[in-house]
């Protein structure tokens, strides 16, 4: 009875994933009427609680843990605070982003409380203060306004200093000085200072593009990745550095800055596969995973293994082994979930992270405000990003940089800071819907006329993206 | 111009995990580091293993109470090509074990076996074997030590795989301790993929192959055989006190003449017979999935002139494995390209649909055209005018080479050779074999009586 019921929950949890997807995607469409926009979307929420709670019933009938059962209504609050939260504080938020979060995030309590209950309860327990903390963001965004772009010194005291202190003063956790604890609790600030980072250069950028200003910026940056590769934290300088090779090249329009800053990281690469011995095992990992079984290539060969094995549609939850994956709650969280959902659940999975990538972008895209312009796309840049090199290192298909999948994978800094990240984005969205509002209202009477098309009314449709 | 380039970037990373689980995903599926395979017992019966004329190999059977035993019905006949699912498992059991244990049943049969927690059948393995030629070479070899192999060259299908001594697959659980603790016989090595044996005279292909490349005008070769080359070491004799007499390059083969060859291997460059030994898959694993040794030829500066007369005609240091020299024989058969080796054909579910295919694949070319062609006709030689006579009636044109191995210090004792093909052009079909009998005496007196079988047996 509980194979059948995980050989069924396979497929219907599939169909619900891909229909999430599919309804995220078609959303997006420009041409998207906001009343089909708000079904569709309304459609997608009913998709995260089918899901979720499809998930916990498999869980519950093959783990027989009576605890799942308050797990599940836990989290089932959380989400319903968060729903009940963006339809009445921020009802101008968009509603698209928050369905893929909450989505990411149950898939993200799923597969946890599969590998290991006490971690799922801890991570359950983080997402709800991060949640409780990254609440406030859009109101402080939307409240403060200009004034974050005048804080450069204090962006790059922050940053410098705080990745300094943990190069310097920091434990070594699995070969990269990454964290420190307080009072019992760890912490990686590396996980904060990307923010900040883009807050730094949005704000450097925003005062002039001028090339001494371009310099400026560079050095900057420049000490940020070299301090993240002294601390052997290669995921965290290869984020920082495409953020701002990104952000550059749309201030300046300049595809020499690009392009020449693409064509220096490459060499930059080399030399530091030379260079450092950590570089070069993670290269041979990723030539050869089961040729160098014993050592270097373990974890991609059990990563591997487990991909392969779980075939399209996956073993059913709680059929697999992904606890044999080293590190698999948190960089190889990617690899549990195709082993035991499937490899269409895993490109489904893809699609969600890159639907959010494409929010972050599309607000970019339309915020008046330059230094706004350039946050958004500095943080749409490092989430899409980062879930490049998590996914693309557990698949072989680059080699794997120890990094976590965002608001997917097990741990606090990860969570808050990705969880912030959202805020800010939606706080954005609050902003350019306030900026944008009296003109869209008057846009809306005026389409009501025969033949009234409008100028702005593509622009109206495209904005209504974000908003209900 | 940013939200292309990782639309790029995700797009890639999707199509690469496509790619993975179409083409890669099999390799570490089924690596023996992967301990996922076991658990799917659970939840399917074992499939069948199959010969390509669907006599079949080894089966599950399932007792009343449910209990499970492996069976084979041909016992040891397929022992080592088959192989045993138990204590590690080898063969295509061990190979396809993952394939096996999966099923491919229909989707509703599967959930209605899921609702009376019944299991589902496994899926079926087909293999390229032909029961005919394995019977015929199992039968043939008799009491016999040793290994013999048929392969189609045009695919790289592996026709027959007989090693002995043998075990019986369905009582080795039982057996195992005495099996491996009999050293002596190694029964459990693979003797046609692991078995390490002297040449001997078959070794002649690459010399000659060495001296024709060394040598364009390679038909100008001439030699006065008196039965003995006289060394500064030891002198040379050649096989039975045979003299034969003024020969060319064609002739020395065709006698396997050892005085001639000890002249042409004088005349060789060292570094460069190395060099060709080496592109013909000598120190090298060969490409297929059972356990392999690496075929050892040893010649350099250092080596002295009693060594290098020994190795031309396959004696000295140099060993080989009889896949080695079947795939060798095989590639001149198909004039110069080798196929892989293969042994599953495809696997289909328990009804008889397909589930997967697995087709022929390149390997690469060995030789080019027209050293195929001489070789061939040497080979031709060999069976109309020389020691492979014993091949040459029959509905089909056999191309070979013997050879007698000296494999311990007591003259005499010498393991029988013979590596050929035979092309039926009407049938439009061609077999390789190639057959070592342990201690067999000269190749064409007991190697060449197996390979004669398999020929008739093939094309009747």
């Amino acid at each position: 009875m509980v194979h059948l019921i995980t050989e069924l929950s396979k497929y219907t949890m599939l169909i619900l994933m891909a229909l999430f997807t599919y309804q995220g995607f078609s959303a997006l469409k420009r041409n998207c009427p906001p009343a089909k926009q708000a079904r569709k979307v309304r459609r997608q929420t009913a998709y995260v609680y089918l899901f979720h709670c499809n998930a916990y019933a498999v869980l519950w009938f093959s783990m027989e843990n009576p605890d799942l059962l308050v797990l599940y209504v836990g989290q089932v609050l959380f989400f319903t605070a968060i729903y009940i939260l963006y339809s009445t504080a921020y009802r101008k938020a968009s509603r698209l982003v928050v369905n893929n979060m909450c989505m990411l995030l149950a898939i993200g309590f799923v597969i946890l409380t599969r590998l290991n209950f006490e971690t799922a309860m801890r991570q359950f327990q983080l997402a709800g203060g991060s949640a409780g903390i990254s609440m406030v963001i859009p109101f402080l965004i939307d409240r403060v306004r200009s004034g974050f772009r005048k804080l450069t010194w204090l962006y790059a005291l922050a940053g410098i200093g705080m990745l300094g202190a943990v190069a310097v003063l920091g434990v070594a956790t699995k070969g990269a000085n990454l964290s420190f604890t307080i009072a019992g609790i760890t912490i990686q600030p590396s996980e904060f200072i990307k923010i900040v980072f883009v807050f730094l250069i949005a704000s450097m950028l925003y005062t002039s593009t001028g090339f001494l200003q371009v310099v400026k910026v560079t050095v900057a940056a420049g000490l940020h990745v070299v301090i993240l590769v002294l601390s052997r934290d290669l995921g965290g300088a290869l984020i920082f550095f495409v953020a701002y090779l990104v952000m550059l090249y749309v201030a300046t329009r300049k595809p020499l800055y690009f392009f020449g800053g693409l064509a220096g990281g490459s060499i930059a690469s080399v030399i530091a596969y030379f260079l450092f011995n950590h570089v070069r095992v993670r290269v041979v990992a990723w030539q050869d995973p089961l040729g160098h079984f014993e050592l270097e290539g373990y974890q991609v060969s059990h990563s591997l293994f487990a991909i392969g094995t779980g075939g399209w549609f996956g073993m059913g939850l709680n059929q697999g082994m992904p606890g044999r994956i080293p590190e698999v709650k948190k960089d190889f969280i990617f690899s549990a979930i195709a082993e035991e959902l499937g490899g269409f659940f895993a490109l489904c999975l893809i699609l969600v992270c890159f639907c959010c990538f494409l929010m972050f972008l599309n607000i970019a895209m339309q915020m008046k405000d330059r230094f706004y312009k350039y946050v958004a796309l500095g943080l749409g840049t490092i989430y899409g990003f980062q879930v490049f090199l998590s996914i693309g290192g557990n698949i072989k298909f680059i080699p794997s940089t120890g990094v976590t999948l965002p608001l997917v994978s097990y741990g606090g800094s990860s969570l808050l800071s990705t969880l912030m990240i959202f805020s800010i984005i939606q706080g954005l969205y609050l902003m350019h819907q306030k900026e944008g509002g009296a003109r869209n209202d008057r846009v809306k009477e005026k389409t009501k006329q025969p033949g009234g098309k409008q100028p702005g009314e593509k622009q109206n449709a495209k904005d209504s993206t974000g908003s209900r | 111009m940013i939200t292309y380039l990782f639309l790029g970037l995700f797009l890639l990373m999707m199509a690469y995990l496509v790619y993975f689980q179409v083409f890669c995903s099999e390799d570490f599926i089924n690596s023996p580091y992967n301990k996922r395979q076991e658990a799917f017992g659970e939840h399917v019966v074992r499939g069948e293993i199959r010969s390509a004329d669907g006599v079949t190999l080894a089966q599950t059977l399932v007792g009343e109470d449910g209990t499970e035993v492996r069976n084979y019905p041909y016992g040891a006949m397929f022992a080592h090509v088959v192989g045993y699912d138990v204590n590690g498992r080898s063969g295509i059991e061990s190979f396809a074990n993952f394939n096996l244990l999966r099923s491919h049943a229909f989707f509703l049969e599967q959930v209605l076996n899921g609702i009376q927690e019944e299991k589902n059948p496994g899926d079926h393995v087909i293999t390229t074997l032909d029961y005919k030629l394995q019977e015929t070479a199992y039968r043939t070899l008799g009491d016999s030590n040793g290994a013999v192999i048929a392969m189609e060259p045009s695919t790289g299908k592996i026709l027959a795989m007989v090693s002995k001594p043998d075990f019986n697959p369905n009582t080795i659980a039982a057996d195992w301790d005495g099996i491996v603790s009999d050293e002596a016989n190694s029964v459990l090595l693979n003797r046609v993929t692991q078995g390490l044996y002297p040449p001997g005279s078959t070794f002649k292909i690459f010399t000659t192959l060495e001296y024709m490349r060394e040598n364009p005008q390679s038909e100008d070769y001439s030699y006065e055989c008196t039965g003995t080359f006289a060394g500064e070491e030891a002198d040379i004799h050649c096989a039975g006190g045979s003299v034969h007499g003024r020969e060319n390059l064609i002739e020395s083969f065709a006698n396997s003449c050892n005085t001639s060859y000890a002249n042409i291997g004088l005349g060789l460059d060292k570094s460069s017979f190395s060099g060709l030994c080496k592109s013909l898959l000598f120190d090298t694993d060969l490409p297929i999935q059972y356990p392999t040794a690496r075929s050892r030829f040893v010649l350099n500066e250092a080596s002295t002139e009693f060594q290098t007369m020994q190795t031309a005609f396959g004696q000295g240091e140099t060993l080989m494995t009889p896949l080695h020299m079947a795939l060798i024989t095989s590639a001149i058969a198909n004039d110069g390209a080798l196929m892989r080796p293969y042994v599953i054909d495809h696997t289909e579910n328990y009804k008889g649909i397909t589930v997967k295919n697995y087709r022929p694949s390149a390997y690469g070319v060995l030789l080019n055209q027209q050293e195929c062609q001489k070789m061939q006709e040497m080979m031709r030689a060999v069976v109309t005018d020389g020691t492979g006579h014993g091949v040459y009636l029959g509905n089909f044109q056999a191309y070979g080479k013997t050879g007698s191995a000296e494999f311990s210090n007591t003259k005499g004792e010498t393991h029988a050779w013979f590596t050929g093909y035979a092309v039926n052009e009407e049938q439009q079909k061609t077999i390789q074999v190639t057959v070592v009998v342990e201690g067999g005496g000269s190749g064409g007196q007991t190697a060449i009586p197996i390979a004669k079988a398999l020929f008739d047996a093939y094309f009747n």
